[in-house]
């Protein structure tokens, strides 16, 4: 018995790790990401690098980590700029966790042309 | 002072180790048992004669006992407690001067603490429930190889649990064969695959041709997701030189991280791996094949979040914790209890839990929670809840069993922990709203909707046999 017709086929991706499986976030939802990483008493950051070299450790930073940034709106405002400067890049959006010197939040909003 | 003189025959236990107005020094090693002594023997005997089997004492007084100072050196009964719900046991506190164990072995320490005494015949049953280990003793130990922060770095994982599998069947695949299912695993969306804890080199797949191929594996997931991938190769082997071997050609393949099962292979074994990953640069993944024996009876052997501290003193990056949810056992305070003490940097005591001592573990890098057995996409939001983000989830069958194989299981599996991941982060329930969350991801993953469908009647709904000691 053949069951060819009920198995589908799966496309192997780039996927660039936490949040690649789900589809691209609205505004909204990456603002939501923003408050919670604040929230958290987290550090918002930024980096960006051309498709072709995302897979190593350092993209190049967006300024400066911005340290005690209370507003999402104003992280918002980087991460277009970032977008604007640099439009065939990844941009990441970072929560530095100081207390456990790791990233409690990193994801890619938005996916440059590769 | 003047010297002692020699009495010899046969004392009371408690005369010399039953000291209950000591104090506790910050450098003792603190034990508790839960002891179940024959009917007839006071309590402070009983207690007092684990104290001494476990540290100076013996059934005779010797004469050789006056050369030395053995008041410096005895392990001391210093309190009981009544166990809640429990007439027939209690607890005995035994605190032990830190000179009675070599620097960095935790096989010193249990051979003192587990050995001997857990034979005695005035004792029916006893367990260990607890070790406070001095922040002076784990400062001697090196611990896991690379820890939970080095480990994400590593691998550019954050903010996020990993994703794993063990690969099934769990024997009789060839190499070949084995490392395809490892691709699908990988290319699909599972961060890292594991040997199951029975693969090691046997006649259909000898080790070497499994590192190989598992090695393809790997770089070539890692080239089309654009991911960093890897595999526990198993290097639990009949010899150390054996097993050094394997590392040796696991670290040669190219694979971040090897694998070793820490109570059948031996904690000396498991200590020199280690420090064989730490120079070496790979992560250590621990099974724990043969911990029911000793951990699952709740009045003998050896409870489970003492074998997870020496594992951590030990050394391994990944520890096996049980999953709460799926089809082993695991009471959810209790496990709660032991994972804290894989990766916190100070646990204090929470009879809740099952936390008997305050426990600084100082700077000694954190282990991964490893939840493992018997769980599905259904159960990934009580997961994520459950076991927070240092942690790696691993879906075995739940990942190979999908209708259209491994790329699609792990995709189903990624899709429903990032959407569990992403609703915690807007604050909500996850637990509670874990249908809808599942259901609104699965309208954009086909892989989730169909994983969902064929997994929705599975529940593992026993009651634990070893509960925390409640009234």
């Amino acid at each position: 018995m053949s069951n060819s017709h009920e198995v589908g086929d799966f496309q192997t991706a780039q996927t660039l790790e936490c949040f690649g499986f789900l589809p691209k976030f609205t505004q909204e939802e990456v603002y939501s990401q923003i408050e919670y990483l604040i929230a958290q008493g987290w550090t918002p950051a930024i980096e960006h690098e051309h498709p072709s070299r995302s897979t190593h450790h350092y993209w190049t930073m967006w300024k400066l980590p911005f340290f005690g940034e209370s507003n999402p709106n104003a992280v918002v405002e980087e991460l277009n700029a970032c977008q604007r400067a640099y439009p065939d890049h990844h941009v990441r959006l970072i929560g530095y966790d100081n207390y456990a010197q790791t990233q409690g939040v990193c994801f890619v909003v938005h996916e440059g042309r590769s | 002072m003047a010297s002692k003189a020699y009495d010899a025959g046969v004392k009371e236990y408690r005369d010399m180790y039953w000291t209950p107005d000591y104090v506790p020094l910050d450098t003792d090693l603190l034990a508790c048992f839960k002891v179940t002594g024959q009917p007839e023997v006071p309590r402070e005997e009983v207690a007092a004669a684990v104290a001494a089997e476990s540290s100076t004492g013996t059934w005779s007084t010797v004469w050789s006992e006056l050369l030395t100072d053995l008041e410096y050196y005895k392990g001391r009964a210093y309190r009981i407690e009544d166990v809640p719900g429990d007439p027939e046991s209690f607890y005995a506190f035994v605190a032990y001067p830190i000179d009675l164990f070599e620097e960095g072995s935790v096989v010193n320490v249990l051979t003192s603490l587990v050995g001997n005494v857990f034979g005695f015949k005035a004792l029916k049953h006893l367990r260990l429930e607890d070790i406070r280990f001095p922040i002076a003793y784990i400062k001697t130990c090196g611990g896991p190889p690379a820890g939970i922060q080095v480990e994400r770095d590593r691998l550019n994982k954050y903010g996020r649990p990993m994703l794993g599998a063990t690969i099934k069947p769990k024997l009789g695949l060839s190499a070949k064969n084995y490392g395809r299912a490892v691709y699908e695993c990988l290319r699909g969306g599972l961060d890292m695959t594991k040997d199951d804890e029975n693969v090691n080199s046997q006649p259909f797949m000898r080790w070497r041709d499994r590192f190989e191929f598992v090695g393809e594996a790997i770089q070539k997931a890692e080239q089309e997701t654009g991911e960093k991938k890897g595999h526990y190769l198993n290097v639990t082997a009949a010899t150390p030189e054996e097993m050094y071997k394997r590392a040796e050609f696991a670290k040669e393949v190219g694979s971040p991280i090897l694998m070793h099962d820490f109570l059948t292979g031996g904690f000396t074994a498991n200590t020199g791996l280690a420090n064989w990953c730490r120079d070496n640069g790979m992560l250590l993944h621990i099974h724990r094949a043969m911990h029911a024996v000793i951990d699952r009876h709740p009045k003998h052997g050896i409870h489970f979040r003492v074998l997870a501290k020496c594992l951590r003193l030990s050394g391994g990056d990944h520890l096996h914790t049980g999953t709460v949810v799926g089809k082993l056992e695991g009471d959810r305070n209790s496990t709660l209890g032991f994972v804290d003490q894989l990766r916190e940097s100070f646990v204090p005591e929470d009879r809740s839990r099952g936390v008997f001592f305050d426990q600084d573990w100082g700077s000694l890098p954190g282990v991964f929670a490893v939840a493992s057995g018997g769980i599905h996409v259904w159960h990934m939001p009580a997961l994520v809840t459950i076991f927070g983000d240092d942690s790696m989830l691993q879906f075995g069958g739940g990942t190979q069993g999908h209708p259209w194989g491994n790329a699609a299981g792990a995709a189903a599996n990624r899709v429903a922990l990032e959407a569990s991941v992403k609703a915690r982060n807007e604050g909500r329930e996850i637990e509670k709203e874990s249908r809808d969350i599942l259901a609104e991801a699965a309208r954009t993953s086909p892989e989730l909707a169909i994983a969902m469908e064929t997994w929705k009647e599975i529940k593992f709904e026993f009651d634990t046999v070893d509960k925390l000691d409640v009234a």
